[in-house]
């Protein structure tokens, strides 16, 4: 870890920061670095966020006007072998690839039977290199628009680690592929970028393990991932949102699928002080069906703010939404998810529910669930709940001798089930179930 | 059914206009001057002049509010606009002093005189300034005041000051800034504590000059345990110009008072009705609005309730119906600031042709407060295949023992119902009215009889010829 290449000038606020950056990447896609100026100029034009912004309404926009302290992470290989050790969630996997504040911390592993298929899985750069036309036609071609355009610009302009996962037409691969992002230099900022793409009849999943090395090191996190489904295709991907408490976060994700695609989508979200989450599916074909769910477990003071949008542009697709949150401390959560229905989209079925479990009285839920329909044959319908849970089902647990303590918690347990069981993968479902005990116990 | 072309309609009630000669006139526009020649017109005291001024600057002030609302708002300007228009009359005291013209109006209506003799108290609005009101003796016994804005708060001060811009102050929104400001006309109400006013009181209004924007202002305060229910019914003469209707309504029920404010909107698709309608509940109180949309270009409307005491309790049913070209972006407010108290929101909506309609609701639980509830439910049903419907609730929630439940649906008339009809020898259209009616049903059971029936009337004069 060589620490003494952030030097304060190298910060956000610091006019100097991309061109040297630049300097340093020295890349050799000249697409690629237009885009990357391109996107710098427009992080400098774009405005930050105001009060008045629908987009950002309840939102906590102090901390956003606060970023320019965090310095990129530098270059450098990092010397994080226990981090390394401690990549390992799931013990079966197709791939893997651990980065350390944006660094390759480890040799990329891939199954060399799917290499052979044609599988590609392997960091962004290296893609850039070795696929420039396939990453080229895929590379932000799409964007949740929800607000964080600045952000968003930023990430491109900074950007220089993530994955790209390529699995060509017929291929299905049963194991995960796994990414652990961890962040370890203190005010440093990190920009991953993820991207997916499934060809016609391809499947594969993908997870992402997002995690601090101490708690006690503040970060930004920048973070995209797009997921490219083609017709047939079945694309997982799973974020388990684990930064330490004193980060704060941004994901800015895409979730597109042609025809008959079967895509589904899950967050789980435990750490950063503020986390900003803006997730679009966008349905461009027939007969696909989007899942997107989310299981939010705030302690303390954290705000988890996520803004969804399912887009129905063909008709007769599917969407499903599901966003769970459980409440304690001082903690705020915003859900604003929309659906929009293009003229056309007939026999969509779209749905979105949100559910906050309020476990303290100084907690804050906000719901703006939002539709916009402009076909008439549609089932559309919204749901949001907030309450607590209730005293008859407390009262059930206490006399069967069960304290009201471990009540409460098995109550929030069979809450977040539902979300839990969407892994379809015991040992991802059994580590989460780790994490948010972990958090309870804290 | 995916596919039923729209048909133009015809809208011949309100169609009509009358020639009319305005003795008091503003002029076009709006400055200091136009506040002053309506304050000395009226005669006001110097605190509503003052108010008036203040008002004033703060619409000029205040940005339109179109980062979230529709882009057609920019379509009014207020420079083409007049502000005040009177026949300078003072508000008649007996039928028989009304103008011929403007019964002739009324008869247009439909409300037969006999029936309004049966009416509590009728204050019928014509353009700015009521040209009749009656009260029914016995409601003067019992001491319920219902005078006009005006008369309201020269001849009450004392009652009427007091919460005058209080449960909606002059700076809420830019509108109900521009009616603090150019205000004339509309109902003060005050009902004595205990007393229950057993008929309805109503106003009609109507809007009946071209380029006229019309601004009335209505307080209701019913006093600790009074109950009362009034009812605001209005159509409008078709005009070529846009005209601007931009109401403001304060409902004040103190302890244990019951206040339910029923709203038939039927404006000519010419006008915006950009209107701010505000209850406050104390203790045990109860606010309840009836709000039924039908005409109108663009209608903002989101009445709401202030649960300032505890078990108070608010409520919000509203029906909105958007025809090709309409707007209807309406919706309800609940701010919960006590413990215990409850409200509830029913909404629906119906998109006919290219008629947009939304519901925009706010929620709030601010304080860490127990027991309160609120539930929410907006069902949108959408007739042809390029109808359009949105829906835009916040809801915020703090603390542990509250609870919200929030649930909004889609859905269209099912054609196997049609079928099912026709195969009986309705035509499409009654199958398709009948529906709707059907999808209405259960909050017009909410109406008062009369008004049910109009209603019923009115959607079915609004469902001809959207399907065929």
């Amino acid at each position: 870890m060589s620490e003494s290449l952030t030097a304060p000038a190298d910060n956000l606020a610091s006019p100097e920061v991309f061109r040297q950056r630049q300097q340093s990447m020295a890349l050799a896609s000249e697409w690629f670095v237009e885009r990357q100026q391109e996107a710098w100029q427009r992080y400098l034009d774009t405005p930050l966020p105001t009060r008045t912004s629908e987009k950002w309404r309840f939102a906590n926009l102090k901390s956003l006007r606060e970023l320019d302290r965090f310095a990129p992470a530098p270059f450098a290989k990092p010397d994080a072998d226990d981090l390394v050790a401690r990549s390992n969630a799931l013990s079966k996997t197709a791939g893997k690839l651990v980065l350390v504040d944006d660094n390759i911390a480890a040799p990329i592993e891939l199954d060399p039977a799917l290499a052979e298929q044609g599988v590609i899985f392997t960091p962004l750069l290296d893609a850039l290199n070795r696929y420039p036309e396939l990453v080229q036609q895929y590379f932000m071609a799409q964007s949740p628009e929800l607000g964080s355009d600045k952000f968003e610009a930023l990430h491109v302009a900074m950007l220089r680690a993530g994955v790209f996962l390529y699995v060509p037409k017929n291929v299905e691969v049963k194991e995960p592929f796994a990414v652990y992002h961890w962040t370890k230099q203190d005010g440093t900022a990190i920009f991953p970028h993820t991207i997916v793409v499934c060809e016609d009849n391809a499947g594969a999943t993908l997870v992402e393990f997002q995690n601090g090395a101490a708690a006690d090191t503040e970060h930004l996190v920048i973070a995209n991932a797009h997921l490219y489904a083609g017709n047939g295709a079945k694309p997982q991907h799973r974020i388990i949102q684990n930064w330490n408490e004193r980060t704060i976060s941004f994901q800015l994700n895409t979730s597109n699928a042609q025809r008959d695609v079967e895509s589904k989508q899950v967050i789980v979200n435990l750490g950063s002080q503020q986390a900003r989450q803006e997730i679009h599916g966008k349905i461009f074909g027939s007969g696909s069906n989007v899942e997107l769910y989310s299981l939010g477990v705030p302690r303390g003071t954290q705000e988890f703010d996520q803004r969804t949008l399912q887009t129905h542009i063909a008709p007769n697709s599917r969407s499903d939404l599901l966003y769970k949150n459980a409440l304690s401390d001082e903690t705020r959560t915003i859900f604003s998810g929309l659906i929009i229905v293009e003229e056309g989209a007939q026999q969509t079925d779209a749905y979105q529910t949100n559910n906050n479990l309020m476990l303290s009285d100084k907690a804050e839920a906000n719901s703006l669930p939002g539709l916009e329909i402009g076909a008439n044959d549609v089932k559309c319908s919204h749901g949001a709940t907030s309450g607590r849970i209730d005293d008859s089902e407390i009262f059930y647990f206490l006399a069967r001798g069960i304290p009201r303590a471990k009540a409460q918690e098995l109550m929030v347990f069979g809450f977040f089930e539902e979300i839990v069981e969407k892994f379809r993968n015991d040992e991802l479902a059994e580590y989460v179930r780790g994490l948010v005990q972990q958090k309870f116990a804290q | 059914m995916a596919t039923t072309p729209d048909l133009n309609f015809e809208r011949d009630q309100g169609d009509f206009h009358y020639e009319t000669t305005y003795d008091y006139d503003a002029g076009i526009g709006l400055n200091e001057s136009t506040i002053d020649y309506i304050s000395d017109v009226k005669g006001e005291d110097d605190w509503v002049r003052e108010f008036r001024k203040k008002a004033l600057k703060t619409f000029q002030d205040k940005p339109m509010p179109t980062h979230w609302a529709s882009k057609d708002l920019e379509n009014i300007d207020f420079e083409k606009i007049r502000y005040y228009l009177s026949k300078g009359q003072r508000p008649t005291r007996s039928w028989d002093e009304v103008p011929p013209e403007v019964k002739e109006t009324f008869e247009r209506l439909g409300i037969p005189e006999k029936e309004r003799a049966f009416l509590a108290g009728v204050e019928a609005q014509f353009d700015s300034e009521s040209s009749y009101s009656n009260m029914k003796e016995e409601l003067a016994k019992e001491g319920v005041i219902f005078v006009s804005s005006s008369e309201g708060l020269k001849e009450h001060p004392e009652i009427f000051r007091k919460w005058f811009g209080k449960v909606i102050p002059i700076g809420d929104n830019k509108f109900s800034a521009l009616n603090a400001a150019v205000f004339s006309g509309g109902s003060f109400i005050y009902v004595p504590p205990g007393v229950k006013v057993k008929q309805p009181l109503q106003a009609y209004f109507r809007i009946n000059a071209e380029q006229f924007g019309q601004f009335e202002r209505t307080l209701i305060i019913a006093d600790e345990g009074a109950e009362v229910t009034y009812m605001e019914g209005c159509t409008a003469p078709k005009f070529e110009t846009s005209t601007l209707h931009s109401a403001v309504v304060e409902l004040v029920a103190l302890k244990g008072a019951k206040i339910q404010y029923i709203t038939v909107q039927n404006w000519s698709a010419n006008v915006f009705n950009l209107v701010t309608k505000r209850g406050m509940a104390m203790e045990d109180a109860e606010v309840k609005w009836i709000d039924c949309n039908i005409g109108s270009r663009l209608t903002m409307k989101y009445p709401g309730v202030v649960m300032r005491g505890e078990r108070a309790r608010g409520e919000v049913l509203s029906i909105a119906l958007a025809h090709d070209g309409q707007c209807q972006d309406t919706g309800a407010k609940m701010i919960h600031a006590a413990n215990n108290t409850t409200s509830n929101i029913v909404s629906k909506s119906i998109s006919i042709g290219k008629g947009v309609s939304t519901y925009r609701g706010v929620v709030g639980m601010p304080k860490h407060l127990d027991g309160c509830k609120n539930n929410t439910e907006c069902d949108a049903l959408l007739i042809n295949s390029n109808s359009r419907t949105n829906t835009y609730p916040a809801i915020t929630v703090r603390g542990s023992s509250n609870t919200v439940q929030h649930e909004a649906s889609v859905s269209k008339v099912s054609a196997e119902q049609i079928f099912y009809m026709m195969q009986r020898g309705l035509s499409e259209g009654e199958a398709m009215s009948l529906s709707v009616n059907g999808f209405v049903n259960d909050l017009i059971r909410e109406f008062p009889m009369e008004y049910s029936v109009e209603l019923k009337r009115l959607i079915d004069l609004e469902m001809e010829g959207s399907v065929g």
